[in-house]
């Protein structure tokens, strides 16, 4: 649980090359306005192949700009995105993305929402329904198989996301703060499942969310970044808890709530800053 | 009314869902009233017109009146109109306007959707387009027949030319309006831009597409007629300028009549195309139907 010190560069060398790594990463955005905006700022990230990773920190400090580099839909402005290795060009092959928001195609029935990253490989129609089916029975949706996605429930649907990312068998799979939109009760739920899909493939997870609990109940990593614009890592801490973890559980374990302490103690000054910040905006503005 | 019966189950089949009796018979006395009083609001207008213009022989020939418009139309049908049988005037016209409509709502969404998608197209079209969609269109009618003389190509032409531009916005704005999330999903599960148009894009722009038949229909009835009022040898609008001239009232109304139905027979293929193509999309009217 040592407060790891920021290491530069790649692994060190006889270890198996991280799965992700970001090296001073900065990014900046062109506002339409024509002012420039910097999202991240010398950020660096090791990821190893297998490990779910955590990113908590306050609103706009740069989370999820930091999957959209890594999944290849941006690029950095200064520094280098290196996935299995291979530095980031276009869309970063083997990854999964599972989106705040639904991102599932609501003309499509669940099935071929489902099948759409074997079709889109160039899998034939059957053997992509058929692997389709199976991991809608792997989410526990056997039988919605024909309905549209405006037909089931927001945890459906995002069972339906999974499903459609993991068909893919990602060793990378990103998540950007994906059960945000669901109700308490739903959510818990929906991490244990996510833990138990992980189990299968084992794909390497980045998670991002503003939630510290879900955090330290699901990954093996957690960092914390600080408040934007630029924001950065500002520390990192591994999370000891044993597994298989009952995500509803685990939070009244006196180790759990121990690294809750430690970590909320470095995220809360963040937070403060970046809701002084949106205040200061407010009072400007006003 | 929610808490009482489980309405929408799965798509719109109401008839099929069990409600209690005296739900029914209250839906029922419902759709009976607004029927009545539909029909009360026909007999009203065309009571009203026919006792208005009775049988001063000045008015029916300015404004036509029904028991003539009827008889017009019997004789149409069992007598042949001066230019020929009805039913080829009709055939002609339903022509221009059926074959310039699908050539101009497929021209329409391949442009719209190829300048929604690549952006420096839609930086070097955007002048031209916006000086074309600027002038009357309807005025093309006459270059059209002068250069294409008066057969059923310079009506398509017209045709096309109006249906193009509806067919043509609605699909760019439709392009521009796809959910970023959804493309971005799509592409990281493998799409190629390509895939991304055909299966994220093409599908989203449709509801906008949809939405502008209805309204290019019913321009491209305009534009066959008001082509055939510039200068045909067949065709309703030749039957309508020939009426004109002939101070027959009752005959414009009759063509009218006949373009009418033509047009709600149209409106609810399109009805039924749009339900098809649409059906993934949840109930959400908020309003009533129309």
């Amino acid at each position: 649980m040592s407060t790891s010190p920021q290491r530069r560069g790649a692994s060190p060398a006889g270890l198996a090359p991280s799965a992700i790594d970001l090296d001073g990463v900065t990014k900046r955005f062109t506002t339409p306005n024509g002012s420039v905006y910097t999202a991240l700022s010398d950020l660096d990230l090791q990821v190893a192949p297998g490990e779910f990773c955590a990113i908590v920190g306050p609103t706009g400090c740069g989370k999820s700009t930091t999957l959209t580099l890594v999944s290849g839909l941006e690029r950095p402005s200064v520094g280098t995105v290196t996935v299995h290795g291979e530095p980031v060009s276009g869309i970063t092959p083997g990854v999964g993305f599972v989106f705040q928001n639904d991102a599932v195609l609501p003309w499509k029935s669940v099935l071929d929402n489902v099948a759409l990253g074997p079709r889109f490989r160039g899998t034939s129609k059957t053997q992509a329904n058929a692997a389709a089916r199976d991991w809608l029975r792997r989410v526990g949706l056997s039988g919605f198989e024909d309905r549209f996605p405006h037909q089931l429930s927001g945890g459906m649907r995002k069972r339906v996301a999974l499903a459609q990312s993991l068909i893919n068998e990602p060793q990378i799979l990103l998540m950007d703060e994906p059960f945000s939109a669901l109700d308490v009760q739903t959510r818990a739920i929906m991490s244990n499942e996510l833990l138990q899909l992980w189990d299968l493939t084992r794909p390497a997870v980045v998670f991002v969310t503003h939630d510290l609990e879900e955090a330290i109940a699901l990954a093996d990593k957690v960092v914390v970044m600080t408040a934007g614009p630029g924001g950065t890592v500002k520390a990192t801490y591994d999370i000891d808890l044993p597994r298989p973890r009952v995500v509803q559980e685990i939070r009244f374990e006196p180790r759990f709530v121990a690294l809750y302490h430690q970590i909320w103690e470095a995220l809360r000054s963040e937070v403060d800053i970046a809701y002084a910040q949106t205040t200061d905006v407010t009072r400007a503005a006003s | 009314m929610a808490a009482v019966t489980p309405l929408t189950k799965i798509s719109g089949k109401s008839e099929t869902v069990k409600t209690p009796g005296s739900y029914q018979a209250k839906v029922r006395k419902h759709k009976l009233l607004v029927h009545a009083a539909q029909l009360a609001v026909l007999t009203v207008l065309i009571g009203g017109w026919q006792l208005f213009v009775g049988n001063d022989s000045r008015k029916v020939i300015l404004y036509g009146k029904p028991s003539g418009i009827v008889n017009q139309l019997h004789i149409w049908v069992t007598q042949g109109t001066a230019l020929g049988s009805l039913g080829d005037q009709i055939k002609v016209t339903l022509e221009e306007a059926f074959i310039g409509f699908i050539i101009g709502t497929v021209l329409g969404i391949v442009c719209g959707i190829a300048l929604g998608r690549i952006r420096f197209l839609a930086e070097v079209f955007s002048p031209y387009i916006k000086v074309l969609n600027s002038i009357p269109r309807i005025v093309l009618g006459s270059v059209f027949i002068l250069a294409f003389g008066l057969g059923i190509e310079s009506k398509i032409l017209l045709v096309i030319v109006l249906v193009f531009f509806g067919v043509f916005f609605n699909a760019f704005q439709g392009v521009r309006e796809v959910d970023r999330n959804l493309i971005a999903n799509a592409t990281i599960l493998g799409g190629s831009r390509w895939q991304v148009t055909r299966h994220v894009v093409l599908p989203s722009a449709f509801t906008w597409i949809i939405a502008s038949l209805h309204v290019s229909f019913g321009f491209a009835l305009i534009g066959a007629i008001v082509g055939e009022f510039l200068g045909a040898s067949q065709g309703l609008g030749q039957l309508i300028k020939q009426a004109q001239g002939t101070f027959n009232a009752n005959g414009v109304w009759a063509a009218m009549v006949i373009m009418g139905v033509v047009a709600l027979a149209a409106e609810f293929l399109i009805t039924r195309l749009e339900n098809r193509l649409l059906r993934w999309r949840p109930p959400q009217l908020s309003g009533p139907e129309l």
